[in-house]
């Protein structure tokens, strides 16, 4: 969508897609009926003007619209009456605005962890950010018939299985809380490196994690994590431009020209983490967050504070043991001791399944033999990593890395 | 709405053991619960497998066979039935539930006859 109306809509898709959710009581419909009147306003606005409070508007034609989809299936009768049983706040009212707790509550139900993360990943995308279904399947090199049977079996487990749509009591919501922030988290991952197919980078997916990342902060304001999480998202998002070179091809963090990171989302990030450490609740995504600062901030690779990445790292592995963070510290413990202290502790670990996976790991170990001159073993790494999972920049890279010996003062992927 | 609890184990301590009389006491326990909540409405245990029979009738023709359907590591120890608001407070009763630490609990919605 590169309409500046069809982009005006998606701003509007969220708050109201959660209302008319709250007012059917069906994500479906909710979700059909508001890209019946999504279809309405892209025809009508060009030449009618945009309406004075266009999500009200919306949500109005959006209510119609579900009504006359109800009475065409004629077998949801009570809907019908549900429907227009409530009071019809919306459609008259020009200062009308949605209720938060319908967007939390929208976001929660299609982040419920009886869900799979992948389903859970895909309604999101379509039902809270307003992606087509054909965008989601495209965002994830999935067939969008592949895509459509997710949405449909999720949408049919919702309903069946009695998922409800509603703002769980505060003892629950840490617990739902942090399903949601980690398919925002996960959108974002695959969005900043992809895990597969032509670019590197996928900025829809990042667009799309930076405004689920806010809204999220914005509808919890009293969790820290949340507002970690947009802090993590910002802080390496920042570094999106200089991520890829002109052709495309994989520019490492060391190497990137830090004059193109983004200073604006930078300083937002940096603002968004300082309050969320303040609240003395840290958690993995404010320790991630901070990471990212540390990298972000430093004016120059050389003036990277790795001793303090380390030891997050160190801290975060306190709180959710996971062999890519142990890798990472690795990474840091050689920027700061030195290349054989690093290597020792990737050594340490490489030999976990899980993570022998992990193409950076083998990366991080090729750069780190290299700079131990250990030529013949830094090649035999490459060529592990060259045969996992990666994108076409990723393993161009690693090709002209094979190729030509080149030497850099480090490997450290760029990584959120 | 009504949720049924598969509850699935991998084996069943033999009957006058301390374990099998500690199963008694949890399982026990976790049916009071439900019941002073006020959702439950059925729970059994079921004879162990090997009194089970599988049924399948193939060209009209019944075939029995000695025991479960499938072969499988956790087996279907017992079942409870429950009305519940949702499904959270459905899956908060099958995560209270023992078996879900010995083994697992299904938790299926019941379809309105």
């Amino acid at each position: 969508m590169t309409d500046p109306l069809a982009q005006a809509l998606r701003s509007h898709w969220w708050p109201a897609v959660a209302t008319l959710t709250r007012l059917l009581g069906d994500l479906d419909l909710a979700e059909e009926a508001v890209q019946d009147a999504c279809a309405v306003a892209l025809a009508r606005w060009p030449a009618a003007g945009v309406p004075a409070n266009p999500l009200a508007w919306l949500v109005g034609t959006a209510r119609h619209k579900a009504t006359d989809r109800i009475r065409r299936e004629a077998v949801r009768a009570q809907k019908e009456a549900a429907a227009m049983a409530q009071p019809d706040r919306a459609a008259d009212q020009p200062h009308w605005a949605p209720a938060g707790d319908d967007e939390l509550g929208l976001i929660l139900l299609c982040c419920h962890p009886a869900l799979d993360i992948e389903v859970r990943v895909a309604l999101t995308l379509r039902c809270v950010c307003g992606l087509s279904t054909s965008e989601v399947a495209a965002a994830f090199l999935l067939a969008e018939a592949t895509v459509a049977q997710r949405l449909v079996r999720a949408k049919r487990k919702i309903r069946q299985a009695g998922i409800r749509f509603t703002v769980p009591p505060p003892d629950d919501l840490p617990a739902r809380l942090a399903a949601a922030l980690r398919v925002v988290y996960l959108v974002f991952t695959e969005g900043h490196t992809a895990s597969g197919g032509a670019r590197l980078v996928r900025d829809e997916l990042c667009d799309q994690a930076v405004r689920l990342a806010r809204g999220l902060a914005r509808l919890v304001p009293g969790e820290p994590e949340a507002a970690g999480l947009l802090a993590l998202v910002l802080l390496t998002d920042a570094r999106r431009p200089s991520r890829v070179d002109g052709r495309g091809r994989l520019v490492l963090l060391a190497d990137q020209d830090r004059s193109r990171w983004d200073q604006a989302r930078i300083a937002e990030g940096d603002r968004v983490l300082q309050a969320a450490l303040r609240a003395g609740r840290p958690g993995p995504y404010q320790i991630q967050a901070a990471i990212a600062a540390c990298h972000s901030t430093a004016a120059t690779a050389q003036e990277t504070d790795w001793p303090q990445i380390a030891g997050l790292y160190a801290e975060l592995l306190r709180y959710e043991w996971n062999p890519v963070h142990l890798a990472n510290r690795a990474v840091a413990v050689a920027m700061a001791e030195g290349p054989a202290a690093g290597l020792s502790l990737l050594d340490s670990v490489a030999a976990q399944p899980q993570l022998s996976r992990w193409p950076q790991l083998h990366i991080a170990r090729a750069d780190l033999l290299t700079r131990l001159d250990r030529p013949a073993e830094a090649r035999a790494a490459y060529r592990a990593a060259l045969e996992l999972n990666l994108s076409e920049p990723e393993r161009e890279f690693l090709e002209r890395r094979l190729g030509a010996r080149v030497d850099t003062p480090s490997a450290q992927p760029d990584q959120p | 709405m009504k949720y049924m609890l598969l509850l699935r184990v991998p084996q069943r301590p033999a009957e006058g053991t301390p374990e099998w009389d500690q199963m008694g006491v949890e399982f026990g326990a976790a049916k009071q619960a439900m019941e002073s909540a006020g959702v439950l409405v059925d729970c059994a245990p079921l004879a162990w497998t090997d009194s089970a029979t599988t049924v399948r009738v193939r060209d009209g023709q019944t075939l029995l066979t000695d025991g479960p359907a499938a072969e499988i590591k956790e087996h279907l120890g017992g079942y409870t039935i429950l009305d519940c608001a949702d499904l959270d407070e459905a899956l908060k009763w099958a995560a209270a539930n023992p078996a879900a630490v010995t083994g697992s609990v299904e938790v299926r919605p019941i379809l309105a006859p």
